[in-house]
């Protein structure tokens, strides 16, 4: 099974399966354990899934978050996928998740996830990464934490370094 | 100048260690090429034709004598003894090894220096106009601004893989601009509002390179208080929406085109609605903070001195022409703004060995309070020098070849590095620098001409600025054949406007005789007091055409 990340940097084992988008015709095929679905056919079909806390859903990063708008927090997991890790539109999503539509369940980084973005993710709101598999995991605590601080305000402190430095 | 605390020592030094860290996993095969280019790239790591480049930060063009002394110290002991000062205000290394790379950065971080995102498809290097803060007619100091955009940019976790690289530039003078915003991805112009309340009028969407365009206004007014927000819209509009598909595509221009600039607008509006008072909006203390960074320096007080400036150019010629072209205006009696042009005959634009930059570095300390700052036009500026000095200044500049009277003339050339270092290059520019500046030695000719910005590319990327040169040269291949292709019009200034191409391409040795035969038609046809550029509006491309095709 593979291996997560924890915002910590420990390393856990992980449960959840990513379904890819079934193709024009083809339905939903979920499987026994707990799983991700595309977010826009999990809100299609919300009723079928109330009280389903082994569902959870995720956006490519293409997607707009938006969609989920009021519900996010029916949800336990949301992922963000990286197609390729140059592909910078998850960071957005995941802020818009967390300040946009206040989500406060767990928010997982998955696809070209390396280790040299991960602070960046954290920064922007995910708390879990699964790492691409052949990444080293135990490098990830390190590279979780390459800067102690950050300029700017995000999703991990409110406070930019021009506000803290006032005080 | 802005000087770091300890928190810009500390992120400075974390920022060492993760590219000394990064540098080493690359090497042993830990992280790919791909995985590498980018992070190499936002460390200003280049890999070229000859050896590797390193393009070192230049925050709005401020450097301090220890700096230039520390780069001085960097090109002998890593490089070959010279360096390059580039159209973005930034200075560059031609041939650091790459593992030598992280020593580097350690040896810049104790100078307060770095190479943080001078490349790579992040928010880049901010620049400015380099008479920031000493000429009178500026609405206020576009420094700080420039610093809180530095840091905000520097790392922002949101904004590290955008889908190309984005440039800001501020300029806060009303009638001119030396920073070429309309030419930027943002463009920030320093306003006051009809209450006289400090602001920006925004422009989007500018840009060079392929499809070069001059940036339409999206939003006539803006509190500065609201800059880092309004600053976070835009960029997560086309962080969000630019293209990803095609890279030619990928620049905000091509977004703000496709959505016409109002639609544009409306959506960085509707996306800064939700952000604007959040905590990233800019406090009163945190501008006045920022502000007390770039106060004026100890001047002292001291007269004008016309009259025996006046006596010294009736002695000397060539102080007169120095004084009449390279020395400017000071909002301060007594004191005056110098640029040292690096433009001599037969030096590559915007070179300068170990031993120039140590000379820069004494010229600032005895001249003025130490400090230079670098120009996009690929000079260096002295902003603060007494009037009473200027005399000995020149003296002592003239043997360093700093003191060539040209400045803004037809052979202040910007000219990127072209097919001598750039692997991109279509053709070599370099030469064609030279031999026009060779055709064109005769200073008295050269002042008759006036002002006139000749800009020269290797290729499409347009690193040397040419679309906005009112002569552009761009260097074009022709089934392996070195061409140059000339554009007419483009000026970068308040007037922005974009080259248009006069028609076919020149071989490189008939290049002096065709810019003689556009100057000649200039000539023939200004009125009194006409620019070259005023010429080219009024009297359209057609007489240049046919003058030089003929
Ligand atoms: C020798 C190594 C260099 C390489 C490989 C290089 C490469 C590039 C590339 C690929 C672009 C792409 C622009 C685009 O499509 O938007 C670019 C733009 C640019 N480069 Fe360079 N460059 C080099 C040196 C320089 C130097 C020495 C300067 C300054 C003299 C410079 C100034 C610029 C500027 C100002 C632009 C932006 C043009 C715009 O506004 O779009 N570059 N460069
Ligand atoms: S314009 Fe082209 S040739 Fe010149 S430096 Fe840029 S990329 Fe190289």
């Amino acid at each position: 099974m593979p291996k997560v990340i924890t915002e910590d940097g420990s390393i856990i084992q992980d449960e959840w399966v990513v379904v890819e988008r079934p193709a024009d015709g083809e339905s939903l095929d979920i499987p026994e354990q707990p799983a991700l679905i595309p977010a826009d056919l999990w809100l299609a079909g919300k009723e079928h899934f109330e009280g389903r806390k082994d569902i959870g859903v995720w956006f490519d990063s293409h997607q707009e978050p938006e969609i989920l708008a009021g519900v996010v927090n029916e949800l336990d997991v949301i992922a963000v996928n990286f197609p390729k890790f140059a592909d910078g539109r998850g960071y957005s999503i995941a802020r818009l998740l967390r300040e946009r539509l206040q989500y406060r369940n767990e928010l997982r980084a998955i696809g070209d996830v390396l280790l040299d973005q991960l602070q960046f993710m954290k920064r922007c709101g995910f708390d879990r990464f699964v790492l691409r598999a052949d990444k080293n995991a135990e490098e990830a605590a390190r590279c979780l934490n390459f800067f102690s601080q950050g300029y700017q305000a995000a999703t991990d402190t409110d406070v930019p370094l021009f506000r803290r430095r006032a005080s | 100048m802005y000087v770091y605390d300890k928190h810009d020592r500390q992120i400075a030094a974390e920022r060492v260690e993760q590219f000394r860290d990064q540098t080493r996993r690359a090497l042993a095969g830990e992280l790919s090429e791909d995985e590498f280019l980018p992070l190499r790239l936002q460390n200003g790591l280049y890999v070229q034709r000859l050896a590797p480049m390193l393009r070192i930060a230049v925050p709005y063009g401020m450097l301090r004598s220890v700096q230039l002394r520390r780069l001085a110290r960097i090109t002998r002991d890593y490089d070959k003894g010279y360096a390059h000062f580039t159209t973005r205000q930034n200075v560059q290394l031609n041939w650091p090894a790459v593992e030598d790379v992280p020593d580097i950065l350690a040896e810049l971080a104790e100078v307060e220096m770095h190479a943080n995102q001078t490349s790579g498809n992040c928010i880049r290097n901010t620049t400015t106009d380099q008479f920031s803060g000493v000429q009178a007619d500026e609405i206020a100091d576009p420094r700080p601004y420039c610093e809180i955009i530095r840091q905000w940019s520097t790392f922002h976790p949101e904004f590290a893989f955008l889908p190309r690289k984005f440039k800001v530039a501020v300029n806060a003078s009303e009638h001119s601009d030396r920073a070429a915003i309309q030419v930027h991805d943002i463009g920030l112009q320093l306003v006051r509002s009809d209450s006289g309340e400090l602001g920006f009028r925004v422009h989007v969407g500018g840009g060079l390179g392929r499809t070069p365009m001059v940036g339409p206004v999206i939003r006539e007014y803006l509190p500065e208080k609201d800059l880092l927000t309004y600053l976070e819209a835009v960029l997560r509009v086309y962080n969000r929406y630019g293209r990803r598909d095609n890279k030619f595509k990928a620049r905000i221009k091509i977004l703000v085109k496709a959505l016409t600039p109002e639609g544009f607008a409306e959506k960085v509006e509707a996306e800064w609605a939700h952000i604007k008072d959040s905590p990233t909006q800019l406090t009163r203390e945190a501008i006045d903070k920022f502000q007390t960074y770039f106060t004026e320096p100890d001047y002292q007080q001291v007269p004008d001195v016309q009259a025996s400036l006046a006596t010294q150019r009736f002695e000397n010629r060539g102080f007169d022409q120095w004084i009449a072209n390279n020395v400017d205006t000071h909002k301060k009696s007594g004191y005056a703004i110098v640029t040292l042009t690096m433009k001599k005959t037969g030096i590559p634009p915007g070179d300068v060995s170990d031993r120039q930059l140590e000379q820069i570095a004494d010229l600032a300390d005895e001249y003025s309070f130490g400090e230079v700052r670098v120009t996009h036009q690929q000079n260096a500026v002295l902003a603060d020098v007494r009037q009473d000095r200027l005399y000995e200044l020149w003296q002592a500049i003239t043997p360093m070849g700093f003191a060539t009277a040209n400045l803004n003339k037809l052979t202040d050339v910007i000219c990127c590095p072209g097919g001598d270092y750039c692997a991109l290059a279509n053709a070599k520019s370099i030469p064609v620098a030279e031999a026009i500046q060779r055709k064109f030695e005769d200073l008295d000719y050269l002042y008759d001409i006036g002002d006139l910005d000749l800009n020269i590319s290797g290729c499409m990327n347009a690193c040397g600025h040419h679309h906005v040169g009112n002569i552009g040269v761009l260097g074009v291949d022709k089934k392996g054949q070195e061409f140059y292709q000339i554009s007419l019009g483009g000026s970068s200034h308040h007037d922005a406007a974009i080259g248009k191409i006069l028609g076919p391409s020149f071989a490189r040795d008939d290049m002096p005789d065709v810019v003689k035969r556009i100057i000649d038609v200039y000539v023939d046809n200004r009125t009194q007091e006409e620019a070259f550029l005023d010429t080219y509006r009024r009297i359209g491309i057609d007489p240049f055409k046919e003058r030089v095709y003929a």
